[in-house]
């Protein structure tokens, strides 16, 4: 910890800070919308913002990665004219929990991997962000320790960290200092705030305790052996397969392409829009073959997707314990629940082996 | 919100027009490609391109001519949708979209040297055609060549000209089969898996390429093995739902691996114990 990457803002300033964010870009944030929801949106003033909050309803990667997003424009009315393109604007992210960071960066991996996307890059660029640290759990949904996204590392411009009477404001990129450098409302950390710092980290250590009862180095082996678990058969019952894990989760990246014409049928737009590997036509091909017809399958799938197939593919885990998904699924199917049950099962069976 | 436009985009297309349209079946009809920009598609056996109609959609079909040829490509479309019903609408001279091509293919240099056992069902040798006409192309490369076909009804023969045309070649050993014969049939009847113990191959120096509908594979898979074919030397072509081609959707997964960027060509070692490949 560089004591010359640190800013203070006292507390009483945070306001005045956001408000001067307003002033020089739109400025997204979340925002309380009632029965214990918050989204992401588009704020005017920082009376709007809710500092103390838990995971929006639709995470961040709605910025990065909309749920509507054109990829090509056409036009068949000379000679078939096609421009692919990308819609962007700047835009100041304010808030982001950590949970949420580590999703924007499984969406980084997946698509800055090769072929590139170039419009997720040309979008990213002008997006920045600025993380909020969480000193405690935001409830008991939430496994962000287990998955290791509970402290800041990489991943956002600035991290504001709530201490006594001020934030700490680390600072990771030119982006964040230029605007730090902007707003004019920071004053250089010492190093007792470090300290300061320091000792919550540590706390953070005590009260963000593994909610999963395994560790996260042992999910490879623990998915290995759990192929053809009953958890998943038990699934198969409970699931309504309406796709709301999906829509929810900060890592899911799986689109469907589709075209819209307009009046004269000559011009139009193809699109991407995200689609669930809970839903039906999903891996359906030609001649009605589906190949996760199942409910229990298409569970697995998702579980699997996000704690063993993508250690292989990209060295990550692709869930960030946010907890949205537990948080939203109308059949009371919680992550956490299922993971114990999982180790439960497995365990039974290495038990049985010895004897 | 800025709208620019991006060149590089991997969803870009390059606009293609068809020369010539074949009807091969009551359902298949064979195009004949060229870039409007005159480059040429390079491409292995094995791999796909994604085709598209302006306003209607975008699909994956396999490459179908033989690489060699810079000249033009080729697709065999079965109709069965919105968009291979409205390709099946064109005429020569119309304009489409392409990108690709995606996917592995076969891998051609590991098995020049050795001997190839093809086996085809039904719209699989649109695949594999690729594959016969650049061995047929290459011949001294390859030992003994085995073409194994089946299909469902005789009116469904794909190619049959050039099916014709192997089946006389001296340096070909060419078999056919059909599940349902009609009067005029001369040939095999029964499922492609009967022919398999009926061909005299080397299993040590044989690869064997199989493609076709998602059933066949399990059946073909137990005969090879049954002839003694390493797990490394059966080469298994998959079809999955596919909308970007490129690793990205998701669409196309098994289990860890994507079929449009890992395959769609796996060796049977590769995806013998992942339960939801075959
Ligand atoms: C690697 C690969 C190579 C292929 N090669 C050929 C080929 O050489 N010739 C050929 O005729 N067909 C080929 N196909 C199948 C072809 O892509 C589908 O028949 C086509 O996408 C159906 O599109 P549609 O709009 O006409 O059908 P739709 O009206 O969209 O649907 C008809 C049926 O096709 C399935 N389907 C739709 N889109 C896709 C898709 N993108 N991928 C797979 N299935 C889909 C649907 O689930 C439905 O069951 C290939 C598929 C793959 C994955
Ligand atoms: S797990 Fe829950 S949210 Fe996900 S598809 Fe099933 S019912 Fe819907
Ligand atoms: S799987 Fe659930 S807990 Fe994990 S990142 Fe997705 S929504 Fe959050
Ligand atoms: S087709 Fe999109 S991931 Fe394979």
């Amino acid at each position: 910890m560089k004591v010359e990457q640190y800013k203070i803002l006292e507390k009483s300033k945070i306001n005045d800070f956001i408000n001067s964010l307003i002033s020089f870009s739109k400025v997204a944030a979340p925002v309380y919308k009632g029965y214990n929801n918050y989204a992401f949106q588009e704020i005017k003033s920082a009376d709007e913002v809710s500092l103390k909050y838990i995971p929006t309803i639709i995470p961040p990667k709605k910025y990065f990665m909309p749920q509507k997003e054109t990829l090509l424009k056409f036009d068949v009315n000379e000679d078939l004219k096609i421009e692919p393109v990308v819609e962007y604007e700047n835009l100041v992210l304010f808030g982001v929990h950590t949970c949420d960071i580590a999703g924007i960066k499984c969406l980084n991996m997946v698509l800055s991997d090769k072929p590139k996307d170039t419009g997720y890059l040309i979008r990213k660029k002008h997006i920045t962000i600025i993380g909020l640290e969480c000193n405690d759990y935001c409830d008991e949904y939430a496994s962000c320790s287990f998955v290791g996204a509970h402290i800041p590392t990489t991943g956002y411009d600035l991290m504001f960290t709530e201490l006594s009477d001020y934030f700490i404001v680390h600072i990771h990129s030119s982006k964040g200092s230029d605007i730090i450098e902007k707003t004019g409302l920071f004053k250089p950390a010492e190093t007792v705030h470090i300290e300061e710092l320091k000792a919550l980290r540590n706390n953070k250590l005590k009260i963000f305790n593994n909610e999963v009862p395994t560790e996260r180095r042992y999910l490879p082996d623990l998915f290995d052996r759990s192929f053809n678990a009953s958890v998943w058969k038990e699934l198969e019952t409970k699931c309504l397969s309406c796709g709301n894990c999906t829509a929810v989760c900060p890592t899911c990246y799986c689109f469907d392409i589709k075209e819209e014409v307009d009046l004269t049928l000559k011009a139009g737009e193809r699109y991407r829009v995200w689609f669930s590997c809970q839903l039906d036509p999903f891996a359906k091909v030609a001649g009605g073959i589906d190949f996760r017809r199942e409910r229990s399958a298409r569970q697995r799938h998702r579980f699997y997707r996000k704690f063993r197939y993508h250690i292989d593919r990209y060295g990550m885990i692709f869930c960030t314990g946010c907890g949205r998904c537990s948080r939203t699924c109308m059949a009371k199917i919680n992550l956490k629940e299922v993971l114990t049950s999982l180790i439960k099962e497995s365990e039974a069976k290495i038990w049985r082996k010895w004897l | 919100m800025a709208q620019v436009v991006i060149k590089d985009s991997p969803y870009n297309l390059k606009k293609a027009r068809i020369l010539d349209i074949k009807s091969l079946t009551e359902k298949e009809k064979l195009f004949k490609i060229a870039f409007e920009n005159s480059s040429w598609l390079d491409f292995e056996p094995g791999q796909f391109i994604m085709v598209s109609l302006m306003g209607i959609g975008e699909i994956p079909v396999s490459i179908c001519s033989s690489p060699l040829n810079r000249h033009y490509f080729e697709i065999c479309v079965r109709a069965v949708g919105k968009v291979t019903n409205s390709l099946h609408k064109l005429n020569a001279g119309d304009i489409i979209g392409v990108r690709g091509p995606y996917g592995n293919g076969f891998p051609i240099k590991m098995i020049e040297g050795h001997d190839l056992l093809i086996i085809a069902g039904g719209l699989g040798l649109a695949p594999l055609r690729s594959l016969i006409l650049y061995a047929i192309d290459n011949r001294r490369d390859f030992g003994e060549i085995h073409i194994l076909f089946g299909c469902k009804t005789p009116g469904e023969l794909l190619f049959a000209d050039e099916i014709e045309e192997w089946s006389k070649r001296l340096d070909i050993h060419f078999a056919c089969t059909v599940d349902r014969a009609d009067p005029d049939w001369k040939g095999n009847v029964g499922l492609i898996t009967s022919l398999i113990p009926g061909v005299d191959i080397d299993p040590a120096r044989t690869y064997a390429a199989v493609v076709g509908p998602p059933v066949m594979y399990k059946f073909v898979i137990k005969e090879l093995l049954a002839k003694g074919l390493p797990v490394d030397q059966i080469l298994l072509s998959f079809e999955r739902h596919m909308k970007c081609g490129m690793g990205k959707c998701g669409r196309c997964q098994i289990q860890n691996l994507y079929c449009c960027k890992d395959g769609p060509v796996f060796t049977f070692k590769e995806i013998m114990d992942m339960a939801e490949a075959l």
